[in-house]
């Protein structure tokens, strides 16, 4: 069991975040992971990308030219990273702002208007949550359990309040697809 | 007393410093150096530190420094040696650590390491000589010459047009919060030699007190560089160093 | 032990791992797409715990000479950059190497020249392997392709530097600086003591000569002859260095038709191009060098009795391919596949060169 995945939109969007909680995830399931970000002027407010492996085996290179699943929560994105989504695969899309839709025929596609969720959760924060929930019920890479356990771990005790909004914001995007 | 027993111990007002090696130095006739060097030997020696010394050599006409007095040294790039006694004191922070450095090595290529280590207040002692020219390499212009200096460089005099104004270095390094004794004295009569031996004392004892970074710079002769005898030399210095690199403390936090 | 994995970037494994080898000290200046090395190290804060000095100097011209300061003592210190700012530490690690003084430089490289790019590059090859500094002189250079190496090559590096009283370089890249995997920090272990640094270190400029005669660390001779006699000095050490310390790793070599050799993450890529290719029954192999100096010239100059070509693969325009051209003399052929200016390969471009090379691995 591989998967690759790209996750990219605007800087503050939380798509980097996004992937560690994931790979975390993936380290607390024991399985391979790597995380490769984008670095850079893109971090501060420019596009944002990050690439995650996560494997039962050894993984080789950090840095791929397809993906098994792709989210994009922006445009230039989605214009970058359709193509190179593997026949097979998974899109996943906020059409907030998107006004070219994907096209392509021998994917899945997966529109998610987590925008639109945040916004009723009265959360922006929460964003990246509800993609990552709607990723995980696609594509049930890790475990809920050790996304959570991973969101402990990693966030400051004086955030810990924040853990059952994180948990409700998965659920929420998780009831989009 | 007769005439022999002036040869006797207790009839001894004065000798060589037991750590100044008896090594024959490579400083021209009158120059400045060998009697820094003896006060800085005089001084480990005094105080106690033979063996918790570490001195840091520059490059220039003191980067035989290692030879002559025998302590623990390390020999550092041009300019580096603030940077290097940085190192060496911060992991044996017991040590006294004190640089010996020129004016180019410390206010030309070193500015930036003299600078922010003096700001970082370094627990180590500068001892740096100013005899405005470049001494090892022939007699160049260095950033302390003086306007109307003849140099190597400089062959029809020190023009600030072309070259800039001479540097007071020490007096941009008392304005730092992280000094804690900036002083500036001579070796060139009896009484500035002992003068400038309790400055160095002072700097040392800062050191191992923790103070903060203490600067010794000493106006020194270069009458090799300045084509000048020795006596002429310490004149021309008088005449025209000292008003420019007025004498005495120019900071003194010394007793916290 | 499950326990002891962690989720991390490289950059942070190296701080990490450097706390635990029982490191004296770091000094550095913010650079990306490194500083988080610092940044960590500074918010462990080591001087609470094992006693280790964590400083940010002024530059990086500042940085290598306070290591040079600190090794000089006897102390296990190092610095981390990337390209630029070892640009203007070579002149430390001239005196370093010189002064025959044991520390570790990290190098996560940016693409350059100039001010360049703050993305992955391994451009540097040159600087590393060929001295980068005036004189004749090496250093070892440990190429890590994972996290793990990140923090392994930290205790592995100055193991080495100690052992041969040699600057040890650890050199990454952005990809391995900034990406996140699993890792497992060494078992902590204590600074080495005054004492052991007395008797491991005779030469150290303790400040403390009660017993022995004053140490003097210089790099200055001025007697030609004398000079020529340290020179041969730290040419015996490079050739026992040659003898015992080369490092590589090989995936695949036994039947490969075509070999790559990529080092550091650029490895990586080739591996993943090299599986993909396996997959298609076309049988290609990797040889990483994970010391570049000391080079795998001898196994390389064994591969190339049995292999029909070679394909270089580097975030460069043909550096390392100097030194497998050298290894091959002119067996087999020998090509080049580089990206430069923080552009990464994917793997589907390495193999697509490949194939432009060798057509015979089309099944």
């Amino acid at each position: 069991m591989k998967t690759e995945i790209i996750a990219a939109g605007f800087g503050g969007q939380g798509v980097l975040s996004m992937g560690k909680i994931l790979a975390y995830a993936g380290l607390i399931d024991d399985l391979e992971v790597t995380w490769m970000p984008s670095y850079g002027p893109e971090q501060r407010g420019g596009t944002a990308n990050v690439t995650v492996v996560i494997s039962d085996k050894p993984i080789s290179s950090p840095v791929l030219d397809s993906y098994d699943t792709a989210v994009v929560l922006n445009q230039q994105s989605l214009d970058k990273f359709e193509p190179k989504v593997k026949p097979g695969g998974s899109l996943i899309y906020d059409p907030y702002g998107i006004h070219r839709l994907p096209t392509r025929t021998d994917i899945n596609i997966y529109p998610v208007a987590a925008m639109d969720a945040a916004m009723e959760l009265k959360s922006a924060k929460s964003y990246n949550m509800i993609i990552l929930g709607a990723l995980l019920k696609i594509n049930p890479i890790v475990s809920i359990e050790s996304v959570m356990t991973g969101l402990k771990k990693t966030l400051p005790e004086r955030h810990h309040h924040l853990l059952p909004a994180n948990r409700e914001a998965i659920s929420r995007g998780m009831e989009l697809i | 007393m007769k005439a022999e027993d002036i040869k006797l111990d207790e009839n001894k007002i004065y000798c060589r410093p037991t750590l100044l090696n008896d090594t024959t130095m490579h400083y021209c006739p009158g120059c400045s150096h060998g009697v820094v060097h003896k006060l800085v030997a005089e001084v480990i020696e005094e105080m106690g530190q033979k063996d918790n010394a570490i001195g840091v050599a520059p490059v220039g006409c003191a980067v035989f420094a290692y030879n002559y007095i025998d302590i623990d040294w390390i020999e550092a790039a041009h300019g580096r040696a603030p940077a290097v006694a940085t190192g060496a004191k911060r992991l044996n922070p017991e040590r006294l650590v004190f640089t010996y450095q020129g004016d180019g090595d410390l206010a030309a290529i070193g500015t930036a390491e003299t600078i922010h280590a003096a700001n970082r207040g370094e627990n180590i002692a500068i001892i740096f000589v100013n005899n405005a020219i470049y001494g090892m390499t022939g007699g160049q212009m260095a950033p302390t010459t003086l306007i109307g200096q003849k140099t190597a460089t400089t062959p029809y005099g020190r023009r600030v047009d072309l070259n800039g104004h001479p540097l007071k270095i020490s007096n941009l390094l008392a304005e730092l919060e992280g000094t804690c004794y900036v002083t500036r004295q001579t070796v060139h009569t009896p009484a500035a030699v002992r003068k400038a031996k309790a400055a160095i004392r002072k700097a040392f004892e800062n050191s191992l007190a923790g103070n903060g970074t203490s600067v010794v710079e000493i106006v020194g002769t270069c009458n090799s560089g300045w084509k000048l005898t020795p006596d002429q030399a310490n004149k021309w210095m008088e005449e025209n160093m000292i008003p420019f690199y007025p004498l005495g403390d120019l900071k003194n936090n010394s007793q916290k | 032990m499950k326990e002891e994995v962690k989720l991390m970037k490289g950059n942070e494994a190296i701080a990490h791992a450097a706390v635990r080898y029982g490191c004296d000290g770091y000094f550095g200046y913010p650079i990306t797409p490194q500083s988080e090395v610092l940044e960590t190290l500074e918010a462990l804060m080591p001087w609470e715990t094992t006693g280790m000095v964590v400083l940010q100097a002024e530059s990086e011209v500042a940085s290598i000479n306070m290591v040079y300061g600190g090794a000089s003592t006897g102390k296990a210190v190092m610095t981390s950059s990337s390209s630029p700012g070892i640009s203007l530490m070579q002149e430390g690690m001239s005196y370093i190497a010189a002064g025959e003084l044991p520390a570790l430089v990290v190098n996560v490289m940016r693409g350059g020249p100039g001010l360049g790019t703050i993305q992955p590059s391994q451009s540097d090859y040159f600087q590393a392997t060929k001295g980068g500094g005036h004189g004749d002189y090496h250093y070892i250079v440990l190429a890590p392709s994972t996290v793990q190496e990140m923090a392994d090559f930290v205790a592995l590096g100055f193991d080495l530097a100690f052992k041969y009283r040699t600057p040890a370089m650890l050199l990454a890249d952005g990809i391995v600086g900034q990406m996140m995997e699993k890792v497992v920090l060494p078992e902590p272990r204590p600074r080495r003591t005054a004492e052991e640094i007395a008797r491991q270190c005779p030469w150290a400029v303790t400040g403390n000569p009660s017993d022995r005669k004053p140490n003097v660390l210089t790099t200055l001779e001025l007697e030609s002859d004398k000079m020529e006699v340290n020179n041969r000095r730290l040419q015996a050490t490079y050739r026992q260095i040659e003898q015992n310390e080369v490092r590589y790793q090989e995936y695949f070599t036994d039947d490969a038709e075509v070999v790559f050799v990529a080092f550091g993450s650029i490895a990586r890529i080739c591996l993943k191009a090299i599986e993909d290719a396996r997959g298609q029954g076309i049988k290609v192999g990797l040889l990483r060098p994970i010391t570049l100096w000391p080079f795998p010239t001898e196994e390389i100059s064994r591969l190339a009795n049995r292999v029909k070509g070679m394909m270089v693969v580097e975030l460069n325009a043909g550096q390392m391919i100097e030194d497998v051209k050298l290894a091959v003399e002119g067996r087999v052929p020998v090509y080049h596949y580089g990206r430069m200016g923080g552009v990464i390969p994917n793997p589907q471009e390495v193999f697509d060169a490949t194939l432009s090379h060798f057509p015979f691995l089309k099944k």
